[in-house]
C-alpha cells in the first residue's frame, strides 16, 4: 500500500495511464497537467500494467483527439484521453460513434465550465452534461481518492460492459486539490482489468485477416431497430459498475457504491448531489444528524445509465423532502437534469406503487464555475426545506436579487473536527509561497498519523498574481472540499496584501498571525490600517512579524523568501512540535536543493536558523491607533459601474456581487485597467531627458503600453508639476516644441526590455541608458502628479504622426494599455503596436489564450478608448473559430457599408449631392483621408439631423451610418489557434480572398495553458507533450500561405527590426484582401532571462532569431505582383550567426541537451541544416521573376 | 614514416593532439577531429562552477512563473536533477565509443571535493585521461606563490589518489619559477604536463565603453614561451610533455618536437582552418620528418633540448647574450 499526496490530476492519471495503451491528447485546463503527466512518464519509458509504454499523441484539437481515439479503440488499443469544457464538447460527434459502436474506453474529465456569457476555467458540471445523449457512461468521482479509484473501476466496467465512460471529477477542486491517497498497486490494477476482457476486445478489432464493415449508412428500414440493439448493454452498466467497486473495496477496504446515503437513517429533509458538493453535502449532513436534525444525502457516483433501482433502494423511506442540486445551468429547462432524472425516478415508483409517499422535490443549482459550496449552504439547503413552502427552483451560494432563486445561508458554519489544522498563506506568484506550501504538504502528509490538504487559488494575472493557499492537516483523511474560512494559522507573506479583508477575515478567533514585514515589530501595530486593527482586536488574534526579505537576503538566498516563511510556520503553527519540525524542514532542504550543491543547502540552512531569530511577536494593544483605513481599490473619478462593480472584483469581494450588478449578455465597459495601479514592481523605468534621442525605440518594445510621448508647444509647460521632465523636441521644424516621455510609474512591471531597448549610454557609465530601472517608491509622489500633467496634455493629432517610422509611432496613443500579462511579454507590443496604428476604427477577434486572457479577463481589461471614446472593439468567441468569427465581423462590415452606400446614394438630393459623392468616393488609406471622412460624416450626421427621423431610409443610414469610415478587422490568437485548433479555419478565411488582417502571435507553443507543444514548436525544443524534444521542423504557415498568391504575408520580429514590425503591419492593413502577419513572440515558456531577470533579453533573442536565420524576415506582397515586380521580399540578412548562438540561451532547448545529450546534438544538427536549406528557398523565392508567383493577385471583397 | 608516440602511457598513432576546446564539444566534432588524424582528443572542460551556475540558472528558469496562474502552473517540463554533469559525462561517453583514438576529459574543479568527485565520474564514463585544468586567474592580489603551487599539488594529489587513469595537469606559465613547480607535478605523481595554459585576459573596447571577456585564439609568436620550457625540462621529469599554444603549421609542430615535447596540441589552428587542418599538419610533419631524413618522428623528439649536446647555450645566459647581440645589429642605429 503506497500512501502519497498529490491532486486529482495524477491520482486519476495515475491509474487511467497504468491502464491503457494509448493517449490521445490536447490541452485545456484543468485537465492539461493528466496530459502532461502521461507524455512524461511515456517519454520516461514507464511501462503500463502490462508491461508496455502506452504512446501517448497530442492532435490539433479535442475533436483531433477523439478522432484518433476512435481509430485506436477500432484498431484494439486500450484508449484514453483527458480533457474538459470545450474540449469534451469538441469531442461530442466521435463520442456517439465510439458509444454507438459499443466501444469500451475511459475519458477522464475534469469538469469544467463551458463559455457562455463568459468563458471560465473553473469547475461545474456543464461540459459532462452536454454530453448525456452520447450514450457515454458517466460516472462521477467526488474526492482525490475517489477520482484514483473510480478511474480504474471505469476502465473495468468499460471492458466488462462495453460502454464506453466519461469518468470526471470537479475541475480545479478536485483536480488540483492536494490530498493524501493510498495509491491502487499494479496487482490490483491487474485484478480489475483482466486481460481476457482486453484480448475480447482486441477480437472486435478491426483485422484484414477477418475483415468486416463498421460504420455503415443506414435507411429508414433498420436504423431505428439498429439503434435499439445497445439497450441490454446498458441495462448491464450499473451491475457491472458495481462489481468492479466491489473488487475493488475487497482489495483495498475502500467501500463505493453506485449510489450512497451519509446522514440519519430516518431523515426526512435529503439533499441529493454529485461531485465534490456531495462530499461538503454528506458531512453537513453527518455533524447535523449529530445534532439531532432528521437530514441525509444522498450522493450519485454513476450518474449514466441512472441507477433507479439503486437509488431507490438507497433512499430512507422516510424521506418527505428532497433537494436536488445541480452544478450545472440550463436555461429555459423546466430543471437541472439530476434534479428531473431523480423526479421521473420517484414519479415513476410512486405511479407503479413501490413508492408510497411521493416526496416534495425542489431543484437547485449551486457552485457554477468553482464557486464555494460550504457546509454552511449545505445547511441552507435542509432549512430551506424545513419552510413551509420551499422554493421549487433555488440558488445557493449567491445573492440573487432579481428572480430571487437564492438561498440564505450561515457563511460562518463550522463543522471541521478540532482535530484538524488550519492554515491559510497570501502571498504572491513570485514569492515561492505556493511552491513552499506544496512542500509544506509533502512534508507532514508523509507520516504515516497524519493527513494533509492543500488547494491553492490564484488570481488571473500572469504578472504580480496574489496566491492564496489553503492548508489542513490532521490525524483523520480530510475531507473537507472548501475553502478553508476559519483559519488557526493566517501567513501574510507580503504585507500589503493584509490590506485585504479576506486576509484577516478568514482567521479564527484566537487565531496567529504571520506578517512578513520591513517594519521593526514595535512599529508593525501603528502601521495597519484601521480594518485590520480592528479585526486582531475583535478576534483577539496574536500577531507575529519577521522581516523575511532582509533575513533572505542576509543568508544569501536574494529574493526567495519562502524557506524563511515556511520556517516561522512551522514554528508557530504549532502542527508538530518545534524541534521535529525543523528538523523536519531542514531534511526537506536538504533533498529539495541537494541538486544545486551543498553552498545552497547551507546557505538554506542558515535562513531557518536566522528565520527563528527573527521571528518576533507583535503587542498589540487593547484598542485601535490606527490613523488611516485600507484605500480605495480604484479612485472616485471611476465611472459608476467600475466603482461599484469592478472595484468589489478587485478587492476581493466579487463573491458578494448581486445578479443585478452583472451585465445580462456579457457585455463589459472598456479600458478600466486604467483605474487599478497594480504597483507589482519595486523597480520601475526612469526617463533621463538629457541623454534620450527620442527614437521611441523603449515606447515601441514596452509590452505594458507604461512609456508614452508627446511633443508639445513649450507655452503648454506652463503650471506643469515640479519634476515634470521634458526635453527639446530633436525633430526639424518644430524649434518651439518639446518632448516628454511619460513613465507610467504604477504599472509599470519593471521588466526591463526599455532599457535594453535604448540605444544610448551615459558618458563615463556605460551601463546608464537614457531609460534605467530606479526604485519606484520615491518616485510615486512626483510622477503622480507628472502622469496627471501629461494625460492633460493633448494627444497629438494623428494627421501629424508619421506613422512610417518607430520614432513616429511613439506619439501615438496605445488603446490597450496595463495588461496583466507577463512582465516582458513579448506579444502584447504587438498588440499595442495594432491599436496604435489602427484603434481608432479596429475590430478585433481574438482566439482564446493568452492575449485573450490578458485581454479580456475580469475584473479589468486593457482594450481602451481615445479621447473621441472610440476605440477596439473585441471579442472572444472560441479557440477554434477565431478565423471564422473574425470573417463574420468583415461580412457584416461590408453588407453594412454596402447598405449605408446604398441608402447614402438615395438620400443625395437631400443631403448634398457634392457630400455623398465625395463621401462614397473617398480613399481611406492614410490618417488625413480618415480624418477628412469623420469630418464629411460627421456633416452628413448633422444633414441627417435635419431630416424626418422616422423615414425608414434615414433611420436605416443612421443605423449603419459608422461603416462609412473603413474598419480595420483583425483576427487576433497565438500558434495553437493558428497553427492548430484553427489552421482549418484560418486556411479558408485566407482562402476567401476577403479583407481581413490576421495578426499570429508566435510563441511556438501553448502558452496560456503552461506551454504544450504546437505545430509551431522548433526542432529540437523541448516542450510539455513534447517532453523528449520536438522531431519535426515547425511549419511554414508564411510559405503556405504565400502558396494562394493574393494573400499579403509578412513574418516579423520586432526585436530584431522593428521598422520592418511597423512597414508589415501597415502594409498588411492598407491591403485590399486577406492578410496574415507572423509575429516571433518571446515567451515566459522559452526559458530566457538577462541579469536573473526573465524575459528581459525577450527582443535581443528575437534579434538572435532573425540573425542566426532561423526566423527570416519577410515580406509577400500581392500588390507588387499585380505591379509586375518579385512579390517576395526577404527583409533580413543572410545568417551570421549560428543556430546554436540563439538557441542556446534558451532553456527550451537546453533541457534536451540536460536529458538526452545526444539526441539533443541529433536534432541540433537537423535544425541548423534546416535554417540552412530554408534560408537557400527564400533566397531562391526573392531573385525570383514576378512570373513565377501566382498571378491574378488582389482582394475580393 | 612511424609517428607512434607514447603520452600518458597511451599509446598515439602520431603526436598531434587536439586540445581543449568548442569543435570537441560535440560527438560529430570528436569524430571530425578523429577522422582528420590526430592522435587524440582532449574534451571541452568541464567547469565545476559552471555546471553549478548553469544548473541554478535552468532551475531558476525552469520555476519562472511556476504556481502563479491556475491555467499554468508551470511553462516548462520539470528539470531532472544533475542533467548539467550528467550531459559532460554523456559526451565523453558517446565520445569514447564512437573514435577509436583516445578521448581525454578535462576538468576544472571549484570545491574541494568537485575535483575528486568529478574525476572518478569523468575516469568511470570512459575517460583514457583526465586533464587537470587548473585555471587560476590572476587577480587575487594577497595570494602568496606558495600558497598557489600549493594548491596545484594538492589537487593534483587529490585528483591522483581518486582515479587510476593517467592525470595530466595543464598549468600557466606564470610562476616564480615555472619549472620548479613542473618538477614537483611531476614528483607528486602527474603523468603528463601541459604547457601552457593561455589565461583569458579581459579586453576592453574603448569605443563601448565594455570590458571583452573574449578569448583570442593562439599564434605562432606565443610558442616560444611554452617551447622553451619544454627544452628545458625535457629529461628532467619523467611525465609526458605535452606542448600548447601557438601551432599554425608543421614547422611549429616540428620545433616542438625538437624542443622535447612527446605530444603537441592544437585547437587554434583547427578554429582557423577547420578539423581538417590536422590532415595538413601531419602531412607537413610527415614531409619535414622525410626530408630530414628521419624515419620515425622519436629520431626527431628532444634534438634540440636543452639537455641535448650543443642545444644547452642557446636556452641561457649565452642564448639571451646572443639574442641581444643579433638585435642590436638588427634595429640599433
Amino acid at each position: 500500500m503506497t500512501r502519497v499526496t498529490v491532486d486529482g490530476n495524477e491520482a486519476a492519471v495515475s491509474a487511467a495511464y497504468r491502464l491503457n495503451e494509448a493517449c490521445c491528447i490536447y490541452p485545456i485546463t484543468p485537465s492539461s497537467p493528466m496530459a502532461e503527466l502521461a507524455d512524461s512518464w511515456s517519454a520516461q519509458g514507464r511501462p503500463n500494467v502490462w508491461g508496455s509504454v502506452p504512446a501517448v499523441i497530442e492532435m490539433q484539437s479535442e475533436g483531433g483527439a477523439a478522432g484518433a481515439l476512435h481509430g485506436a479503440l477500432q484498431g484494439g488499443a486500450l484508449a484514453t484521453t483527458f480533457t474538459a469544457s470545450q474540449g469534451l464538447l469538441l469531442m461530442i460527434p466521435n463520442m456517439y460513434k465510439i458509444a454507438g459502436e459499443l466501444t469500451p474506453a475511459v475519458f477522464h474529465v475534469a469538469s469544467r465550465s463551458l463559455a457562455t456569457q463568459g468563458l471560465s476555467i473553473f469547475g461545474d458540471h456543464s461540459d459532462v452534461m452536454a454530453t448525456r445523449p452520447a450514450g457515454f457512461a458517466l460516472l462521477a468521482s467526488a474526492t482525490v481518492q475517489e477520482a484514483h479509484d473510480l478511474a480504474a473501476v471505469a476502465q473495468a466496467a468499460t471492458l466488462t460492459s462495453r460502454v464506453p465512460f466519461v469518468h470526471f471529477f470537479d475541475g480545479f477542486r478536485t483536480s488540483h486539490e492536494l490530498n493524501t491517497i493510498e495509491l491502487l498497486s499494479d496487482d490490483d490494477l491487474r485484478a480489475l482489468v483482466p486481460e481476457d476482457l482486453i484480448r475480447a476486445h482486441r477480437a472486435r478489432a478491426l483485422s484484414p485477416e477477418h475483415p468486416f464493415i463498421r460504420g455503415t449508412a443506414q435507411n429508414p428500414d433498420t436504423y431505428f431497430q439498429a439503434r435499439e440493439t445497445v439497450n441490454s448493454f446498458y441495462s448491464a452498466v450499473p451491475a457491472a459498475v458495481a462489481a468492479a467497486m466491489d473488487m475493488l473495496a475487497g482489495r483495498t477496504g475502500r467501500p463505493y457504491g453506485l449510489v450512497s446515503y451519509a446522514g440519519h437513517p430516518e431523515a426526512d429533509r435529503v439533499i441529493v448531489a454529485m461531485g465534490s458538493g456531495s462530499q461538503t453535502a454528506a458531512q453537513t449532513a453527518r455533524f447535523l444528524a449529530g445534532h439531532g436534525d432528521r437530514v441525509g444525502v444522498l450522493r450519485v457516483r454513476l450518474y449514466r445509465p441512472f441507477p433507479a433501482g439503486q437509488f431507490l433502494a438507497a433512499l430512507p423511506p422516510t424521506a418527505a423532502r428532497i433537494a436536488v442540486l445541480d452544478r450545472t445551468k440550463e436555461p429555459g429547462s423546466l430543471g437541472e437534469p439530476l434534479f428531473m432524472d431523480v423526479l421521473a425516478v420517484l414519479a415513476e415508483a410512486h405511479a407503479a406503487g413501490s413508492l408510497t409517499a411521493m416526496p416534495l422535490v425542489t431543484g437547485g443549482r449551486y457552485g457554477l464555475s468553482s464557486k464555494e459550496f460550504t457546509p454552511g449552504m449545505a445547511a441552507g439547503v435542509f432549512a430551506e426545506l424545513a419552510r413551509d413552502k420551499p422554493r421549487p427552483r433555488f440558488t445557493v451560494g449567491i445573492t440573487d436579487d432579481i428572480t430571487g432563486t437564492s438561498l440564505p445561508y450561515d457563511s460562518l458554519l463550522d463543522i471541521e473536527p478540532a482535530s484538524t489544522v488550519r492554515a491559510v498563506f497570501f502571498g504572491l506568484g513570485s514569492d515561492g509561497t505556493v511552491g513552499a506550501n506544496k512542500n509544506t504538504i509533502k512534508i507532514l502528509g508523509a507520516d504515516a498519523g497524519r493527513h494533509a490538504q492543500g488547494y491553492f487559488v490564484y488570481d488571473s494575472r500572469k504578472s504580480g498574481s496574489q496566491t492564496v493557499s489553503h492548508l489542513r492537516f490532521g490525524p483523520d483523511p480530510i475531507e473537507a472540499p472548501y475553502l478553508v474560512a476559519q483559519a488557526s494559522f493566517v501567513g501574510v507573506h507580503q504585507e500589503r496584501l493584509i490590506e485585504r479583508t479576506e486576509v484577516l477575515g478568514r482567521a479564527a478567533p484566537g487565531a496567529t498571525v504571520l506578517l512578513n514585514t520591513a517594519r521593526p515589530a514595535e512599529h508593525v501595530w501603528d502601521w495597519l490600517p484601521r480594518e485590520a486593527q480592528e479585526q486582531i482586536l475583535h478576534k483577539q488574534l496574536v500577531l507575529f512579524a519577521v522581516d523575511a526579505t532582509a533575513v533572505a537576503r542576509d543568508a544569501g538566498l536574494g529574493g526567495r523568501i519562502n524557506t524563511v516563511l515556511q520556517t516561522c510556520f512551522f514554528a508557530i503553527a504549532g502542527v508538530l512540535p518545534q524541534d521535529e519540525a525543523i528538523a523536519a524542514i531542514k531534511d526537506s532542504i536538504a533533498r529539495t536543493y541537494a541538486r544545486r550543491g551543498a553552498d545552497v543547502v547551507a546557505r538554506n540552512h542558515a535562513a531557518v536558523d536566522a528565520a527563528l531569530a527573527g521571528l518576533h511577536r507583535v503587542e498589540v494593544p487593547g484598542r485601535v491607533t490606527a490613523t488611516r483605513g485600507v484605500p480605495a481599490a480604484v479612485p472616485d473619478s471611476a465611472p459608476d459601474f467600475v466603482r461599484t462593480v469592478t472595484a468589489a472584483m478587485l478587492a476581493g469581494h466579487g463573491d458578494d456581487l448581486p445578479v443585478s450588478a452583472l451585465p445580462a449578455d456579457g457585455t463589459y465597459p472598456s479600458g478600466t485597467t486604467r483605474y487599478e495601479k497594480r504597483n507589482i514592481s519595486d523597480e520601475v523605468a526612469s526617463w533621463d531627458p538629457d541623454l534620450c534621442i527620442q527614437c521611441g525605440n523603449c515606447s515601441f518594445v514596452c509590452p505594458h503600453s507604461v512609456i508614452r510621448s508627446k511633443f508639445y508647444d513649450a507655452a503648454a509647460l506652463a503650471g506643469a508639476p515640479d519634476g515634470f521632465a521634458s526635453a527639446p523636441l530633436t525633430a526639424r521644424g518644430l524649434p518651439e516644441s518639446k518632448y516628454t516621455l511619460q513613465v507610467y510609474v504604477e504599472d509599470c512591471t519593471g521588466c526591463g526590455l526599455c532599457v535594453e531597448a535604448c540605444p544610448v549610454s551615459a558618458p563615463g557609465d556605460p551601463r546608464r541608458h537614457a531609460i534605467n530601472l530606479t526604485a519606484r517608491e520615491p518616485l510615486l509622489a512626483v510622477q503622480r502628479d507628472s502622469i496627471a500633467f501629461f494625460e492633460a496634455l493633448a494627444v497629438n493629432d494623428r494627421p501629424r504622426v508619421d506613422f512610417g517610422t518607430v520614432r513616429g509611432a511613439q506619439f501615438l496613443q496605445p488603446l490597450f494599455e496595463f495588461s496583466g500579462a507577463c512582465a516582458g511579454c513579448g506579444e502584447t507590443p504587438y498588440l499595442k503596436l495594432l491599436s496604435q496604428l489602427f484603434g481608432d476604427r479596429l475590430m478585433v477577434a481574438n482566439a482564446t489564450g493568452c492575449s485573450s486572457i490578458y485581454g479580456g479577463n475580469l475584473p479589468t481589461t486593457p482594450w481602451t478608448t481615445d479621447a473621441a471614446g472610440r476605440g477596439p472593439a473585441w471579442s472572444n468567441s472560441l479557440f477554434e473559430d477565431n478565423a471564422e468569427f473574425g470573417l463574420g465581423f468583415r461580412i457584416t462590415a461590408d453588407l453594412h457599408l454596402r447598405l449605408a452606400r446604398g441608402r447614402l446614394a438615395e438620400l443625395a438630393d437631400r443631403v448634398g449631392p457634392d457630400l455623398v459623392a465625395e463621401i462614397l468616393s473617398a480613399p481611406q488609406r492614410t490618417e488625413s483621408e480618415f480624418a477628412a471622412q469623420r469630418g464629411r460624416v460627421a456633416t452628413l450626421m448633422g444633414r441627417l439631423d435635419q431630416l424626418d427621423a422616422a423615414d425608414p431610409v434615414v433611420a436605416d443610414l443612421r443605423s449603419v451610418l459608422d461603416h462609412l469610415v473603413r474598419r480595420s478587422v483583425w483576427l487576433v490568437g497565438g500558434d495553437g489557434w493558428a497553427y492548430d485548433i484553427g489552421a482549418g479555419g484560418l486556411d479558408h478565411v485566407l482562402a476567401s480572398g476577403r479583407d481581413v488582417n490576421v495578426l499570429v502571435l508566435d510563441t511556438e507553443v501553448y502558452s496560456n495553458t503552461g506551454g504544450q507543444a504546437s505545430k509551431a514548436t522548433p526542432l529540437g525544443a523541448v516542450a510539455k507533450f513534447a517532453a523528449a524534444g520536438k522531431k519535426v521542423p515547425k511549419k511554414d504557415l508564411a510559405l503556405q500561405a504565400i502558396a494562394y498568391g493574393n494573400v499579403y504575408v509578412a513574418r516579423v520580429a520586432m526585436g530584431a527590426d522593428p521598422q520592418q514590425t511597423l512597414r508589415a503591419m501597415r502594409e498588411a492593413e492598407a491591403y485590399d484582401g486577406p492578410s496574415l502577419v507572423i509575429a516571433y513572440s518571446h515567451c515566459i515558456a522559452h526559458g530566457i532571462e538577462k541579469d536573473g531577470v526573465t524575459l528581459r533579453n525577450g527582443m535581443d533573442q528575437q534579434y538572435r532569431a532573425v540573425a542566426s536565420g532561423y526566423w527570416p524576415l519577410m515580406r509577400y506582397d500581392p500588390v507588387l505582383r499585380a505591379a509586375g515586380e518579385n512579390p517576395f521580399l526577404l527583409d533580413s540578412p543572410r545568417p551570421r550567426i549560428p543556430l546554436a548562438a540563439y538557441t542556446g540561451q534558451e532553456l527550451r532547448y537546453r533541457i534536451l541537451a540536460r536529458t538526452d545529450p545526444a539526441e539533443a546534438e541529433r536534432l541540433a544538427g537537423l535544425a541548423q541544416h534546416e535554417v540552412r536549406q530554408r534560408w537557400a528557398t527564400y533566397e531562391e523565392m526573392a531573385a525570383r521573376g514576378p512570373e513565377r508567383f501566382p498571378a491574378g493577385a488582389g482582394g475580393s471583397s | 614514416m612511424d609517428l607512434t608516440t607514447s603520452y600518458l602511457n597511451l599509446t598515439l598513432r602520431n603526436p598531434l593532439v587536439a586540445s581543449a576546446g568548442p569543435i570537441a564539444g560535440t560527438v560529430a566534432g570528436v569524430r571530425r577531429l578523429a577522422d582528420s588524424g590526430v592522435a587524440a582528443v582532449v574534451l571541452p572542460s568541464l567547469f565545476e562552477e559552471q555546471i553549478a551556475a548553469e544548473e541554478e540558472r535552468d532551475v531558476r528558469l525552469g520555476e519562472a512563473g511556476s504556481d502563479s496562474f491556475a491555467e499554468a502552473l508551470s511553462y516548462l517540463p520539470a528539470l531532472d536533477d544533475h542533467a548539467g554533469l550528467r550531459q559532460y559525462l554523456s559526451l565523453v561517453e558517446r565520445a569514447a565509443a564512437a573514435v577509436d583514438v583516445p578521448v581525454i576529459a578535462s576538468l576544472n574543479g571549484a570545491s574541494p571535493g568537485g575535483w575528486t568527485t568529478h574525476a572518478a565520474a569523468l575516469a568511470s564514463a570512459g575517460a583514457a585521461a583526465i586533464e587537470l585544468n587548473i585555471y587560476y586567474l590572476p587577480g587575487d592580489a594577497l595570494a602568496s606563490g606558495r600558497e598557489v603551487e600549493q594548491r596545484h599539488l594538492d589537487i593534483l594529489a587529490a585528483v591522483r589518489s581518486a582515479v587510476t587513469i593517467p592525470v595530466a595537469a595543464k598549468l600557466g606559465p606564470y610562476f616564480s619559477s615555472a619549472g620548479e613547480i613542473a618538477v614537483r607535478l611531476d614528483q607528486a605523481g602527474a603523468d603528463g604536463l601541459v604547457l601552457f595554459n593561455r589565461f583569458m585576459q579581459a579586453g576592453i573596447d574603448p569605443e563601448a565603453l565594455t570590458v571583452s571577456s573574449r578569448i583570442q585564439l593562439s599564434s605562432p609568436f606565443e610558442a616560444g614561451l611554452p617551447r622553451s620550457w619544454i627544452a628545458r625540462l625535457r629529461g628532467q621529469v619523467r611525465a609526458s610533455l605535452a606542448a600548447s599554444t601557438g601551432v599554425e603549421d608543421a614547422a611549429d609542430v616540428a620545433a616542438y618536437l625538437l624542443a622535447g615535447a612527446d605530444v603537441v596540441m592544437t585547437t587554434s589552428s583547427l578554429l582557423r582552418h577547420g578539423p581538417g587542418h590536422a590532415e595538413v599538419l601531419l602531412d607537413g610533419l610527415t614531409g619535414w620528418l622525410q626530408r630530414k631524413g628521419f624515419t620515425a618522428v622519436s629520431q626527431a623528439r628532444g634534438l634540440l633540448a636543452a639537455s641535448a649536446a650543443g642545444s644547452a647555450p642557446g636556452y641561457g645566459r649565452a642564448g639571451y647574450l646572443q639574442a641581444i647581440q643579433d638585435a642590436t645589429s638588427a634595429y640599433g642605429p
